[in-house]
């Protein structure tokens, strides 16, 4: 049965989800499921669609087996990958060319791939099913977890997974205040930041008299490193949506912005559909359902701007202004879009709200530790094997997710820290390894939980580069108006370079922490008053790190490029030819087989020799050793 | 390029020139010319009545938009934190020294522009390179070469 043109009453949605669901039941296809967001697209995942559908035509299987295209299945590392359900086959790193064996093979005949499983980097051993990939099992996909079940494209999707259920629930049985008691009873705080309890939020601008208020969301996931909310509006854009229409009803909003970044295509094109499919069915506009409830969707895209995360800022940019932050109170939430109370939540809170009110407070408070309830997302990347989108209980600790789920640093290198928190953030080192992550226990370790980014940095990676990166950023995207925010950061990152590159002075590192005190006292928004956490945390924990780059004039990870200089290690050294191929300045000699010398009045210490080289046999730090060898030379 | 006020004209009027509309017509502008041409930045500034100063405020406030004509393909190379972990900085001087260009800007033939952009959101397969909207996943220093060549070709 096909859902009607016009779903005018709350029976008739009722209907149109039931008899989704049971077509879904009654579906017996085996299904391909075939992750298609932005990073399985950038890996090939539409030319495997093809090439599987291509497959199954081929073989007549056309009533026998389907190809779902979904977003982000978050084991980023694994794309393209599908799994196959009814058995939850999970197959990994798919090429157009396996398609014929996986619709010939494990398809037509139930014989499994193993070329395609899954094999942990660190034992070795295969899984074939997805729950039992160590990357999968300890998390808790309560958000993310749809994304493998529904084409983003489908609405009738989402209606097979329940989907708009909560939003009847909410307008029928619930009061705008019994959604927002249900909000404030789970515990659930922002995720995009600052972590703010978003019933509290709620029930402010739901107190304000004024006829026309509005609700945001926060899609300006400007944070480098984080990308679950792109992940989210890709792949269940409408999870997001019936968040934002249950919030709609309970502060009294009739009209919704969705603030997306410019550079997600994919997201903004999946959002849109899903907009204009929901007008298209009446399910948005006046008197929804026949409940009384009237809302409009918006989308309002970004132009790259880090700072418009900021709700003020990001208020000004949809107003057509620039984006610069006004100074609070009066919050948003009492004075915000167009003058109006406006409540601006981040997509995945927003994405967390349906299962709130279909699943109920008690159940979402259960998960997590006293002060953070529920699942957070976080952005595992770096220098990590399992790299991906991961959703886990909030007190789980670091270690766990970085080495359970994550499967450990990649190279057998040495953990150094973890970054949290973007560019607001901090760096954690070893010893915080098996800190509880939740939002207070971030802060008191001088980081944040920001919205979820989790950047692993092992002993190659130099943790004055990290603060000096952080703080180009910062000076970058510091929109200018305080005069703290946008000299302070210039001239710590000038302090920074300078230490960098070999020309720190004494004295340097105390100016650098009173400049950090001074920007975080005299800014207005969170950009500036935050600015200074990259340094302060690096300095906390790798004050060492600092001073080698000071005293000795020495990078001891060899990034820094003034305090390091490219070498061959004769004992590693195969004599291959592949760095002296590579060098663009032919500062490389030597003959096959023999061992390669770099001259270093040619090198423009551009890496390429590093790379090119499989035997690790090039280095960039100068050790006793290597001085020795010089001087024999 | 030849800037038709008519086009402008149009991108305006269809989000009904509405004063919080500057920044999505800017866009729907970049889009079609790739940068901010002058007489569209003072078309738009007529049509909206806001005083050109503001126009060109925001036009310079944000990254995405470009004052500056762009080259036949663009070139994004992602600093990100996972990216820039990963080797990012050293992929974006390797296109500065094959196209002989700094970010920003475009190879005198007009073939390429260099960008670089702060994040893409693709941090799992990173260093990532966007080529005209095209994403390249894991670029190496020695894939530069070849991507250049790549779209130089097209």
């Amino acid at each position: 049965m096909k859902t009607p043109a016009k779903i005018k009453t709350v029976k008739a949605l009722e209907k149109v989800i039931q008899t989704q669901q049971r077509l879904r039941k009654a579906d017996k296809r085996q299904v391909l499921t075939v992750s298609a967001g932005t990073c399985g697209q950038a890996r090939g995942s539409l030319k495997v669609i093809d090439a599987l559908n291509a497959s199954i035509k081929k073989a007549k299987l056309q009533q026998k087996v389907k190809v779902r295209v979904t977003g982000c299945h978050g084991f980023c590392e694994a794309e393209p990958n599908i799994i196959i359900h009814p058995h939850d086959l999970f197959y990994q790193k798919v090429a157009p060319t396996h398609a014929e064996a996986i619709i010939g093979q494990t398809i037509k005949q139930k014989k499994t791939l193993p070329n395609l499983l899954y094999k942990d980097p660190v034992t070795g051993k295969t899984a074939s099913r997805e729950q039992a990939i160590p990357f999968y099992k300890k998390q808790q996909r309560i958000v993310l977890g749809d994304n493998a079940l529904i084409d983003p494209t489908e609405i009738d999707d989402y209606f097979a997974v329940g989907g708009y259920g909560a939003l009847i629930k909410a307008l029928t049985s619930m009061t705008p205040e019994k959604v927002i008691g249900e909000v404030k009873a789970s515990g659930l705080r922002g995720r995009g930041g600052a972590g703010f309890p978003t019933g509290v939020k709620w029930e402010l601008a739901r107190r304000q008299k004024d006829a026309t208020k509005y609700i945001i969301c926060n899609a300006d996931e400007g944070d480098p490193g984080a990308y679950m909310d792109r992940s989210l509006l890709e792949g269940n854009p409408h999870r997001v949506l019936e968040g934002m229409m249950i919030g709609a009803y309970a502060i009294g909003a009739t009209e919704g912005y969705i603030y997306v970044r410019d550079e997600y295509p994919l997201a903004v094109k999946h959002v849109t559909l899903a907009i204009e499919k929901l007008k298209k069915l009446g399910l948005v506009g006046t008197n929804i359902l026949g409940a009384g409830f009237s809302f409009e969707f918006h989308i309002a895209k970004g132009a790259g701007a880090f700072v418009c995360g900021e709700e003020t800022a990001m208020i000004a940019s949809i107003e057509g202004r620039v984006g610069e932050p006004r100074q609070r109170p009066p919050f948003p939430a009492v004075k915000g879009l167009f003058g109006k109370p406006t409540i601006i939540n981040n997509v995945e809170t927003w994405g967390t709200v349906p299962l709130i009110i279909n699943k109920g407070a008690k159940w979402f408070a259960k998960i997590g530790t006293d002060g953070s309830k529920g699942t957070k997302i976080f952005s595992l990347v770096g220098k990590i094997n399992n790299t991906g989108l991961v959703e886990v209980p909030m007190g789980i600790s670091l270690r766990e997710i970085i080495y359970d789920i994550g499967g450990g640093i990649p190279g057998g290198k040495k953990f150094k820290a973890v970054q949290t928190g973007g560019p607001s953030g901090g760096c954690l080192p070893k010893s915080k390894l098996d800190l509880p992550i939740d939002y207070e226990s971030l802060t008191k370790a001088g980081s944040i939980m920001g919205s979820g980014g989790m950047i692993v940095m092992d002993e190659k990676t130099c943790m004055v580069d990290i603060a000096k990166y952080f703080l180009n950023f910062l000076r970058d995207e510091s929109c200018g108006k305080c005069v703290s925010c946008r000299e302070g950061t210039q001239r710590m990152w000038e302090i920074v370079r300078d230490i960098s590159e070999g020309k720190g002075k004494e004295g340097d590192i105390e100016l650098l922490e009173e400049l950090a005190q001074a920007v975080k006292d005299a800014s207005m928004c969170g950009l500036g008053q935050t600015a200074a956490n990259p340094v302060l945390s690096t300095l906390r924990y790798f004050k060492d790190e600092f001073e080698a780059h000071l005293k000795d004039k020495r990078c001891p990870a060899g990034v820094c490029i003034n305090l390091i200089r490219y070498f061959v290690l004769p004992e590693k050294c195969t004599g291959c030819l592949a760095c002296k191929k590579s060098c663009p300045t032919d500062a490389i000699q030597g003959v096959l087989k023999g061992v390669h010398i770099i001259d270093l009045a040619k090198c423009i210490k551009c890496g390429a020799c590093l790379e090119a080289c499989k035997f690790e046999a090039v280095e960039t730090q100068r050790d006793e050793a290597i001085v020795i060898m010089e001087g024999a030379k | 390029m030849d800037v038709q006020i008519e086009r402008v004209n149009a991108f305006c009027k269809k989000r009904k020139s509405q004063k919080k509309a500057l920044i999505a017509i800017l866009q729907d502008i970049q889009a079609e010319y790739k940068y901010l041409p002058q007489d569209a930045l003072r078309a738009v500034s007529q049509n909206l009545s806001i005083p050109l100063i503001d126009v060109v405020g925001v036009a310079t406030f944000f990254r995405a938009f470009s004052l500056k004509p762009r080259g036949e393909h663009v070139v994004t190379v992602c600093l990100g934190t996972a990216c820039h972990v990963r080797g990012g900085p050293k992929i974006l001087e390797e296109f500065e020294r094959r196209l002989a260009v700094k970010p920003g800007d475009t190879t005198p033939d007009g073939k390429f522009t260099l960008e670089s952009v702060a994040c893409l959101g693709c941090c799992a397969i990173g260093p990532v390179v966007v080529v005209d909207g095209d994403y390249h996943a894991q670029t190496s220093i020695r894939k530069v070469e070849s991507l250049i060549k790549q779209y130089a070709r097209k």
